[in-house]
């Protein structure tokens, strides 16, 4: 008897468990942001759980692997609770997702906008909203290059000598030619080309060459690239791999955080990468650079009058609303986005925590020195370096490039296999994305 | 309860496994087989395109490319796993000292995940390659053979334990028959052990040339297809198999997602095919117990 009413208790608990989990979930308007930079998860997090006990609107924030947003974002769109706020890179990645994006007009985030060149527009819509705005270089370790400086086998004796690609050569190979009397293993840190770090320079390190030859031609976009200054691409390629922690041979599994590492424990003097890297690049249970030891310099490729270039800055992280969410959801998502650029809290987390440039009215002024260094390059009177890589064709032609860097860094392609990838794969790509 | 009475509810039975296949199964069989006619971006909208992603899935050498890589690698690895895996069963029935530990030793590869296992190798192997001055990532042989030694570690300990017990269950008479006519042991194998064992060489070698086949996991940890070769701005990955080439299909660009789809239609009539093909050839070499 017993055994018999232990099993109808069991059989009905299971089935309330089912018609729980079947059941329909509060109709509240709700947000579901689908995040892009895996260093900022946490704070996105403390930032929708904040506004949640503020207005009760629930706010769920996923935040996709590294170098997996496509993929996320594809499988996500298709399910019934798609994320409502998104992300795309720019034009390119505005084509794969244009159907999916609101329309901004009229909305107030809009109007929070310093400036509208900030706005991703199609057919005179608008899709989309850049929230940060980022730099790349050269990040340096200035208590390194100082004691380089300072020494008497330098031929470089100041920052301000260090202007053109002549002098980060000369720099560069000395340093790496007297690496032990510096106590570092190389000059650059490894320029790993596992997917976690060869977007520094399949995409990154592949804007200069870009952005030079759509100068010369005066256009922003091409459905051809020349590849005018791919022996500039090629010197300092060869620079990075030559002058490194490790030789060039095992770049190939390289990671990211290999070369973190190398730059946060002093190891090598020169780190290519952004304003992005600050937070893990910081003192951290004395691990680190204190703010005072950060430094950027642009990525010199020896073109003429290079004295005068600045920084890599621009955007490609743009704010997308999904259209095919409820009406209920996309204003709340608006709401929160809103609330996100002009509140005390939002502001604070962008500018503070996340360490953000953002182009909001409202922002604070973030407190990273690389920001810092940033800004005054452009009072200087620099030119900025533009982000063209967002008209990259596609994905494909990145991993064509960094494919053929990897072989090429280790001596089993040559040269013209980067120039194939680089020119033949940007006009198949650009042809086969644009049917 | 009776036969009648069994029959009567045996829909009621069916119902749950049946629906579960039916949405786990069926419905995303034949959507995918539908959207690899069409243009699409998400599964929800798709656009009938005809077919058109066939042809380019045809023309597309990179897959032509890892079809014969593919096959390439599940020859050796069927051969070398089976070879391997019957070794160590018979050794290790043969009565030696400590079998049963070496089973279970034998046997924990396959508990872990091909992800991990292929980082964990890439690891090994760069180490190792380290002092000649390459990485596995950079030689598309040195990638093949990688493949290869990672499938045969992960896989050879789950034959084992079906060839273990394969020979397990054939009948001592047979043995002893054997003995008493004076045959070696080299007869024996050939002669007794192996037709007895055509049940459990079926089981392995269908087992091994499906997974060898389908591998995913450990191409995309290990190699990733790396090394991959210009030809006119196309850029065929040298180590990449079926299954990575469709997922990178998929991602390629903003019209390739059905391509990869079309492929991966291929690939499921390939699987079968080659499947059903092995099966037919072991079956017939099967002999009654």
């Amino acid at each position: 008897m017993l055994k018999k009413i232990s099993t109808l208790l069991f059989a009905l608990c299971m089935l309330c468990l089912l018609l729980a989990s079947c059941g329909k979930k509060a109709d509240m308007p709700s947000v579901y942001y689908l995040n892009f930079k895996p260093e900022q998860d946490e704070e996105w997090k403390e930032l929708a759980a904040e506004y949640t006990e503020k207005t009760g609107i629930p706010v769920t924030v996923v935040t996709a692997a590294s170098g997996n947003y496509e993929q996320t974002l594809t499988s996500e769109m298709d399910k019934k609770d798609a994320p409502t706020l998104f992300q795309v890179n720019g034009p390119v990645g505005l084509a794969n997702w244009k159907d999916y994006c609101y329309n901004l007009e009229g909305s107030a985030i809009l109007d929070e906008l310093v400036s509208d060149t900030f706005t991703l527009k199609d057919d005179g819509k608008i899709y989309g909203v850049a929230y940060v705005i980022e730099t790349y270089g050269i990040i340096y370790n200035k208590t390194l290059l100082n004691a380089y400086f300072n020494s008497d086998f330098s031929s470089v004796k100041s920052i301000e000598q260090l202007n053109n690609f002549a002098a980060l050569k000369t720099v560069a190979e000395e340093i790496q030619a007297h690496k032990d009397a510096l106590g570092v293993n190389g000059a650059f840190t490894s320029a790993g080309m596992d997917s976690s770090s060869d977007w520094r320079f399949k995409t990154h390190l592949a804007n200069m060459p870009i952005y030079y030859e759509f100068k010369d031609r005066g256009i922003t976009n091409t459905d051809a690239i020349e590849g005018k200054y791919l022996d500039n691409y090629r010197e300092i390629w060869e620079l990075y791999i030559n002058n490194s922690t490790v030789s060039p041979t095992s770049l190939a599994s390289k990671t990211a955080t290999d070369a973190e590492t190398e730059f946060k424990t002093g190891k090598a003097v020169f780190y290519q990468n952004g304003t992005w890297a600050y937070d893990s690049l910081k003192k951290d249970n004395g691990v680190g650079l204190s703010d005072g030891e950060f430094g950027m310099l642009p990525i010199y490729i020896g073109v003429a009058g290079e004295e005068n270039q600045g920084l890599c800055t621009g955007s490609e992280n743009y704010w997308c609303v999904n259209a095919k969410a409820s009406e209920e959801d996309i204003n709340a998502t608006l709401d929160f986005l809103y609330w996100v650029v002009t509140s005390e809290e939002g502001t604070d987390e962008l500018a503070d925590d996340m360490g953000f440039v953002t182009p909001f009215k409202q922002a604070k002024t973030a407190d990273n020195p690389l920001v810092r260094i940033a800004d005054e390059y452009i009072a200087n009177g620099k030119t900025s370096v533009s982000w063209n890589f967002s008209v990259i064709p596609s994905e494909n032609w990145k991993n064509g490039v960094g494919t053929a860097l990897t072989q090429y860094a280790a001596g089993t392609a040559s040269w013209d296999s980067v120039v194939s990838a680089f020119v033949n794969g940007w006009k198949n790509e650009y042809a086969a994305a644009n049917k | 309860m009776n036969k009648r009475q069994l029959s009567k509810y045996f829909p009621i039975f069916v119902l749950p496994a049946f629906a579960a296949f039916c949405v786990g199964f069926v419905y995303p069989f034949l959507h995918g087989i539908y959207l690899s006619f069409c243009n699409f971006r998400t599964t929800g909208d798709a656009k009938w395109v005809g077919l058109s992603n066939y042809i380019q899935a045809f023309t597309d050498r990179g897959f032509l490319y890892s079809f014969v890589f593919t096959v390439a690698f599940t020859l050796v690895s069927v051969v070398l796993i089976n070879v391997l895996a019957f070794t160590v069963a018979y050794v290790l029935t043969s009565g030696i000292r400590g079998a049963n530990i070496f089973r279970t030793v034998f046997f924990m590869p396959n508990l872990i995940g091909g992800v991990i296992l292929g980082y964990i190798w890439q690891i090994i192997f760069d180490g190792i390659l380290k002092n000649y001055a390459t990485n596995i990532k950079l030689d598309s042989t040195l990638g093949f053979w990688g493949l290869v030694i990672l499938l045969c570690w992960q896989q050879i300990g789950y034959m084992m334990i079906i060839y273990i017990s394969g020979l397990n269950s054939i009948p001592d008479q047979l043995y002893e028959a054997a003995k008493v006519d004076g045959a070696t042991k080299w007869q024996t194998l050939r002669k007794v052990t192996l037709p007895m064992m055509m049940p459990s060489i079926t089981i392995c070698t269908f087992l091994t040339l499906t997974n060898s086949f389908k591998l995913f996991d450990q191409n995309l940890a290990l190699t990733a297809g790396e090394p991959g070769m210009q030809i006119g701005g196309e850029t065929i990955y040298r180590t990449e198999m079926m299954a990575l080439n469709i997922y990178n299909t998929f991602y390629q660009n903003l019209n390739s997602r059905g391509v990869g789809q079309a492929k991966a239609a291929i690939f499921f009539l390939l699987v079968a095919a080659i499947g059903l093909v092995q099966l037919y050839l072991t079956r017939r070499k099967e002999v009654e117990q």
